[in-house]
C-alpha cells in the first residue's frame, strides 16, 4: 500500500477510534516488514511512519530503520532516511550517536547533494558530542567549491558553536573569507555565522571587529544600491533578508564600540532614509535599522531619525507595524524619554486596542512612561478602561494600575480613591499584598478612616462579588463601624449618608452568606461581626445568631471561630469591649520593608486569618523571621487545651498576650486599668472549656497552663502588666528566680537589662527577658535589637513589644529571647548585641558584648 | 533564531512540524506545573469570541498566491474548533522527543481564535509566535523575543511562494499527501533555525535536481528488475 493510500484511509475515518484502528493496522504491518528485513519498501514504510508520527502516535520502533536507510548507498534512501532522522529523533536520543559514523562518511561523499543532506541533518539535530566529533569535517566543507555546500556548512557551524562554544575560534577565519563571496545564500549564512561567533566568544568578536566590518559595509552598499534583481527582489527591495542580517551583525559588532559605530553611521543613515516604507519588507529593514541605531553609539542626528521612524510606525494603520513600534519604544525610553512621552496619547489608545498582543506591549510601555506629572491623568484613563476591558486583560491591567498607584502615592486620599475604584471594578484580580498594604495605610491615616469606611460601604452595596473589595470593606466596617454610622470625620466633598447599625450588620451578613465567598472572606466577616457586636451593643443578639449559624460549618476554621466567638459574645460581656478594641496602628514602614523582602510565595502563604487579625503587619522588632502566626490568632489559643499550650515555645504566651492586649502595650504606655482586666481576659480565655470562670478575681487559684508564665516577679516595672500580676498572685515557688537581673549593656543613651528564667528539667534552655530603657530626652523610633551568639548556642528572638522607646526612661520596651546552650555546664553564655534606632529621623547604631551572664546558664 | 515551524489547519490539525531546539521533558512539566501553565491551559480551553472566517471547501483547491479573498467563505462554528481541539490527543508526546502535543494545542488555541485584523504576533512563554494565514492553513514560526518579527513574516511568505511554485498553486491537500516534499523544501530554506537561501529560484533548482536524482535511481531500479525478469523468464 502506498503511503498516499494510507493517508487517504486515515482521512476517511469518521471517528477517532476508527483512526486508531487504521494506524494500529499500519504500524503492525510496518513492524512486520522491519522484522523481516524487507528492503524494497523500506522508504515507503518510513514515509508512512513519519505521517503517523505527525498524528501523534508513538513511532520509536522506526528509529533503527532510519539508520539503515541512511547507511544505504542510494540517494533516495538517504534522503528519506535523513528526513526520518530529523523528524523521529532529536539530540537527546542515544540512538543518535550511532549515526555519527554514517554522517562522517556522507560529509566526505563526492555527491554534493548527499553532503547537503548530511549537513542539514547535522545542523538541525546534532548534539554536543557529535558537534565535537564532526567539527573538523564541517570546517573543511566551508572551503568547498560548491556554494550550496558552503552555505549549508556555515549554518551547520552555527549549530556546532551553539552546542560547543569553545569551537568558535576555529571558524573565525573561514567565516570572514566567506563574506567575500558573491552568492547571496553564502553571504546570508556567513553573516549569521559571524553573529553567532560574536555571541559565543569575545575573542571572535574582537577579531571580527577588525576584519569584517569593511566587507559588511560593501555588502550592504551593494544590496541597497543595486538595481532591480529579479531573483532576490521582494516588493521592490533587493534581498531584504540579507539587509536585515547584515544590520544585525553590524549591531553586534558596534555595540559599545565608538569607532565601529562611527564607521557605520553613514550607511545606517542612508538605509534609514532611503528605504521605502510602504511594504512589509521595507518596514522590516527599517525596524532592524532603528534597532541598530538605538543599540550603538550613534550620533544624535541619527537617533532623531530613528525616533521619527518609530513615530511614523506608531501612527501606521497596520497592527503589525504598531506592535513593533511599541516594542522599540520600550528600548527608546532609556535613550530619549522625552521623545517617547510625546507619543503618550497614542500609546494610551493602543492599550485599548482590540488586539491582545498590542495591548500588552502598550501597557508595559505606558507603565514605564508614568511620572509625577502625568500619573493622575494616566491612572484615571487606565481605571476607566478597566471597566470595559476584556476579562483576560484585567489581571495584567489591575496589577499595573496597583503598582503605579502605590509607586506614586504621595496623596493618600487619591491613593485610597484609586484603590477603591480598582477594588470595585476588578477586586478579583487584586493580589493579596496589594490590599494588605491598603489596610496598613488606612490604619495609619486616622483622618481618612471615616471616609474610607463610608466609601467602601457604598462600593460593597454595588460590587459585592469582588473578593478583595469584600475583604477590605468588611475589615473596615468591623474596625471603624461607628464612623460609618455616625458620619465621623466627614471630608468637605463628601455627601453624608445615613446608615443604621443594623444596615452595617446586614451588609456584613450578606457578604458572609454570599455563595461565592471563600473561607478567608467568611472568616474575616465573622471577625468583623464580632467587632460590631461590641461597637453596636443593640445588634449583639442578632450577631450572636448569625455567628452561631456557622457552628456546624464543615470548614474547621469557620466552625472554630464561630464557636469561640459565640462564647465571647455570650459569656464574657465584661471583657468584650476591651478584647474587641480597635486594632493598634499598623507599622507601615516595617510592613513595606517586609513586603519588599518577602517573596511572592510567602505572601501567599501567610495564613488567611493572619490577614484578619492584622498579624503579618505586626512585627515591630526583632530579626526577620516568619510571624508567629498561630500565636497571633489569640482565639486559637483559647480553645487549645492545656497540654497543647505547654508544648508551645516558652515565649508563646507572652506573644499571645501582646497581641491580645496590644491595645495598650504596643505603644508602650499600658493603660491604667490594664492589669486587672488583662488578667481576666487571660483567665477567661484559657478557662473556656476547662473550669468555670471567675471573673474579676485576679487572685484566684488560677493555675497557668504554661509553666513558662511563671516569671520572677520584680523583673521589670513595665512588664508588670499581667503576667507578673499573675505569677506573683499565684505565688508559685520559683527555683529559677535565683538568677539575678543583670545590666547587659549601658551607654550614655541606652540601658538594657536581662532577666532570666529556666524551665525545670531543661537546664540548657534559658528564657531571657530583655528590657530596653532610653536614657536621653528624645524618643527613639524604629528601634531594632539584634543579637548574635556562638555556634554552640541557639537563639530565638521574639518580636519586641514596640519599636519606639519613649524618652527619659519613661517606660521601656521589652523583648524576649530564648537561648539554648548546647554545651551547658562546659561553656558559659556569651552574646554580641547590636541596637539600631532613629533619633529625630537620624540613624544611630550601638553595639556591645555581654559576658557578665550569671554562672550556670 | 527560529525555534520551531508549525503548520496547522483551520480545524487544528497539524500539517507540518519542525523543531530546531528541543523541548525537554523537564521544561514541559515545570511549565505545566506552575500556575502560569495552568492559566495557559485554561485560556486555551476557553475559546474566545471568534471573528475569523474559514475557507469554503471548494476554495481549498485554489492557489495561495494572493491572500484569501473574503468571498466564498463561511463562518465556522465556535463549537467546531472546540471539538477539534478536544479531539487532539492530550498528554500524547509528539514522538520520542517529548514534544508535547500540548504545545501545539495551546498555540492552536491562541492563534486560531484571533480575529482577522489583529497583528500577526502572539507572545507565548517568553517567545514570540509569528503566524500568517493562507487559505485554510496557518503557518507559525516561534522565534526568540528579540528577533525581527516583520522579517519572519517575510520568511513565511518566502516559504509559501516556493511551495506554490513547486506544487503549482499549492493547496492543503498537496501538503497532506506530499508532506515529505514540504519538509524537503523547508530544509532547503532553513537550517539550524536560520535562513539559508534568499533566492526562490535557487531553492527550486536544488529541489528539482534532487528529485531528478531520485527519479533516475527509480528508473535504474526498474530497468534492472526488468532485465532480471527477462533473464529469468
Amino acid at each position: 500500500m502506498l503511503h498516499r493510500d494510507m493517508i487517504r484511509s486515515i482521512r476517511a475515518c469518521k471517528t477517532a477510534a476508527e483512526e486508531r484502528a487504521v494506524v494500529r493496522r499500519e504500524c503492525a504491518a510496518i513492524r512486520a516488514a522491519i522484522s523481516e528485513g524487507d528492503q524494497d519498501y523500506r522508504h515507503r514504510n518510513m514515509a508512512k511512519l513519519m505521517f503517523i508520527h505527525m498524528l501523534g502516535y508513538p513511532t520509536h520502533f522506526g528509529q533503527m530503520e532510519c539508520l539503515k536507510l541512511i547507511a544505504a548507498a542510494g540517494f533516495p534512501e538517504k534522503r528519506i532516511g535523513y528526513l526520518g532522522l530529523m523528524l523521529l529523533l532529536d539530540e537527546r536520543q542515544e540512538v543518535l550517536m550511532l549515526v555519527t559514523n554514517s554522517l562522517k562518511q556522507d560529509l566526505n561523499h563526492s555527491n554534493q547533494f548527499i553532503v547537503g543532506l548530511a549537513l542539514c541533518a547535522l545542523g538541525n539535530i546534532c548534539s554536543a558530542e557529535m558537534a565535537r566529533d564532526l567539527a573538523s569535517e564541517v570546517e573543511r566543507l566551508l572551503q568547498n567549491r560548491d556554494p550550496n555546500t558552503k552555505k549549508k556548512a556555515a549554518l551547520c557551524c552555527i549549530r556546532i558553536v551553539r552546542k560547543v562554544p569553545d569551537l568558535a575560534e576555529n571558524f573565525m577565519g573561514s567565516a570572514v573569507s566567506l563574506l567575500k563571496e558573491k552568492h547571496h545564500g553564502v553571504l546570508i549564512s556567513a553573516v549569521q555565522l559571524c553573529t553567532e561567533l560574536c555571541k559565543a566568544s569575545n575573542e571572535a568578536l574582537e577579531y571580527l571587529r577588525k576584519n569584517c566590518l569593511e566587507g559588511l559595509l560593501r555588502i550592504l552598499k551593494d544590496v541597497s544600491n543595486s538595481s532591480y534583481a529579479p531573483e532576490y527582489d521582494i516588493a521592490g527591495i533587493t534581498d531584504p533578508f540579507l539587509h536585515i542580517r547584515v544590520l544585525k551583525l553590524m549591531r553586534t559588532l558596534a555595540q559599545g564600540d565608538a569607532d565601529c559605530s562611527e564607521y557605520i553611521n553613514d550607511i545606517l543613515a542612508q538605509v534609514a532614509s532611503k528605504t521605502e516604507s510602504n511594504k512589509n519588507a521595507g518596514n522590516a529593514i527599517l525596524y532592524e535599522c532603528v534597532e541598530t541605531i538605538m543599540s550603538i553609539e550613534a550620533t544624535s542626528g541619527l537617533r532623531v531619525l530613528a525616533i521619527n521612524i518609530l513615530g511614523r510606525f506608531l501612527s501606521n494603520r497596520d497592527n503589525n507595524i504598531r506592535y513593533v513600534a511599541l516594542n522599540m519604544l520600550m528600548k527608546a525610553i532609556a535613550m530619549d524619554a522625552q521623545a517617547v512621552q510625546r507619543h503618550r496619547v497614542t500609546i494610551l489608545e493602543c492599550v485599548k486596542d482590540a488586539d491582545v498582543s498590542i495591548r500588552k506591549r502598550a501597557l508595559e510601555l505606558l507603565y514605564l512612561l508614568v511620572n509625577d506629572a502625568n500619573v493622575k491623568s494616566l491612572t484615571k484613563e487606565l481605571v476607566d478602561y478597566l471597566e470595559v476591558s476584556d476579562q483576560d486583560f484585567k489581571e495584567d491591567l489591575t496589577a499595573k494600575i496597583c503598582s503605579i498607584v502605590e509607586k506614586f502615592s504621595q496623596d493618600k486620599l487619591w491613593y485610597l480613591d484609586q484603590m477603591f475604584r480598582v477594588l470595585s471594578l476588578a477586586g478579583n484580580y487584586v493580589k493579596d499584598d496589594v490590599w494588605h498594604a491598603l489596610i496598613v495605610l488606612m490604619s495609619n491615616a486616622s483622618e481618612l478612616q471615616g471616609y474610607s469606611v463610608r466609601s467602601l460601604y457604598k462600593a460593597l452595596q454595588v460590587c459585592g462579588e469582588q473578593e478583595s473589595l469584600v475583604r477590605v470593606a468588611v475589615w473596615c466596617i468591623g474596625e471603624y463601624g461607628e464612623m460609618l454610622v455616625n458620619n465621623i470625620n466627614m471630608l468637605d466633598m463628601e455627601e453624608p449618608i445615613t446608615v443604621t447599625e443594623s444596615d452595617a450588620v446586614d451588609v456584613v451578613e450578606l457578604s458572609l452568606k454570599r455563595y461565592s465567598a471563600d473561607v478567608t472572606t467568611r472568616a474575616m466577616c465573622l471577625v468583623s461581626l464580632l467587632k460590631l457586636s461590641s461597637r453596636f451593643p443593640p445588634t449583639s443578639e442578632r450577631i450572636k445568631e448569625i455567628v452561631a449559624q456557622n457552628k456546624g460549618n464543615t470548614v474547621l476554621e469557620l466552625q472554630q471561630r464561630s464557636i469561640e466567638f459565640s462564647s465571647i459574645i455570650q459569656r464574657h460581656q465584661s471583657i468584650k469591649s476591651s478584647l474587641l478594641e480597635r486594632m493598634p496602628v499598623l507599622d507601615e514602614a516595617n510592613y513595606f520593608v517586609k513586603r519588599a523582602a518577602s517573596t511572592q510565595a510567602t505572601i501567599s502563604s501567610v495564613k488567611p486569618t493572619a490577614g484578619a487579625s492584622g498579624d503579618p503587619l505586626k512585627l515591630p522588632n526583632g530579626l526577620a523571621k516568619p510571624p508567629p502566626a498561630p500565636l497571633a490568632d489569640l482565639l486559637d489559643l483559647s480553645s487549645d487545651d492545656a497540654p497543647v499550650t505547654t508544648s508551645t515555645p516558652a515565649a508563646a504566651p507572652n506573644d499571645f498576650l501582646q497581641d491580645l492586649l496590644g491595645i495598650g502595650l504596643v505603644d508602650s504606655s499600658p493603660a491604667g486599668g490594664a492589669p486587672s482586666t488583662s488578667t481576666d481576659i487571660l483567665m477567661d480565655l484559657l478557662s473556656i472549656g476547662s473550669s468555670p470562670v471567675q471573673n474579676g478575681s485576679p487572685t484566684s487559684n488560677f493555675n497557668p497552663p504554661s509553666k513558662a508564665e511563671t516569671k520572677p516577679a520584680p523583673v521589670m516595672p513595665q512588664v508588670v502588666d499581667l503576667l507578673d500580676g499573675l505569677s506573683s498572685s499565684a505565688s508559685l515557688p520559683d527555683e529559677n528566680a535565683a538568677y539575678p537581673i543583670i545590666t547587659a549593656f549601658q551607654s550614655a543613651t541606652l540601658k538594657i537589662t536581662f532577666s532570666f528564667k529556666k524551665q525545670p528539667g531543661k537546664p540548657q534552655e534559658t528564657a531571657i527577658n530583655a528590657s530596653f530603657t532610653n536614657l536621653t530626652t528624645t524618643t527613639f523610633t524604629d528601634f531594632i535589637f539584634q543579637a548574635a551568639v556562638p555556634k554552640f548556642i541557639q537563639l530565638h528572638l521574639d518580636p519586641a513589644s514596640s519599636s519606639t522607646l519613649p524618652a527619659s526612661g519613661n517606660g521601656s520596651v521589652t523583648q524576649s529571647l530564648s537561648v539554648t546552650n548546647n554545651q551547658h555546664g562546659q561553656k558559659p553564655l556569651a552574646m554580641r548585641i547590636r541596637m539600631s534606632y532613629k533619633v529625630n529621623g537620624e540613624d544611630r547604631l550601638e553595639q556591645g558584648q555581654i559576658s557578665n551572664f550569671p554562672a550556670g546558664l | 533564531m527560529i525555534n520551531f515551524v508549525l503548520l496547522i489547519s483551520r480545524q487544528g490539525k497539524v500539517r507540518l512540524t519542525k523543531w530546531y531546539s528541543p523541548y525537554t521533558q523537564k521544561e514541559r512539566t515545570k511549565r505545566l506545573g506552575t500556575k502560569e501553565g495552568e492559566k495557559d491551559i485554561y485560556r486555551m480551553a476557553r475559546i474566545r469570541e471568534r471573528k475569523t472566517r474559514d475557507i469554503n471547501p471548494n476554495q481549498m483547491y485554489q492557489g495561495w498566491g494572493r491572500p484569501t479573498p473574503d468571498a466564498f467563505v463561511r463562518r465556522i462554528q465556535e463549537t467546531e474548533i472546540e471539538e477539534a481541539l478536544k479531539r487532539m490527543k492530550s498528554g500524547k508526546a509528539m514522538g520520542p522527543d517529548g514534544i508535547p502535543i500540548e504545545v501545539i494545542r495551546e498555540l492552536s488555541g491562541l492563534i486560531l481564535t484571533r480575529g482577522p485584523k489583529l497583528c500577526n504576533f502572539v507572545e507565548w512563554r517568553g517567545y514570540k509566535v509569528v503566524y500568517r494565514r493562507y487559505a485554510s492553513l496557518y503557518f507559525c514560526m516561534c522565534v526568540d523575543a528579540d528577533d525581527n518579527e516583520l522579517e519572519i513574516l517575510e520568511i513565511i511568505h518566502h516559504f509559501v511562494e516556493i511551495l506554490d511554485r513547486y506544487f503549482g498553486s499549492v493547496c492543503e491537500l498537496d501538503l497532506i499527501f506530499n508532506f515529505h516534499k514540504a519538509y524537503y523544501i523547508l530544509d532547503e530554506i532553513l537550517i539550524a533555525g536560520e535562513l539559508q537561501e534568499s533566492s526562490k529560484k535557487n531553492v527550486a533548482r536544488l529541489i528539482a535536481a534532487q528529485d531528478s536524482l531520485v527519479e533516475a535511481a527509480k528508473e535504474e531500479a526498474s530497468s534492472i528488475s526488468n532485465i532480471i525478469a527477462q533473464a529469468t523468464k
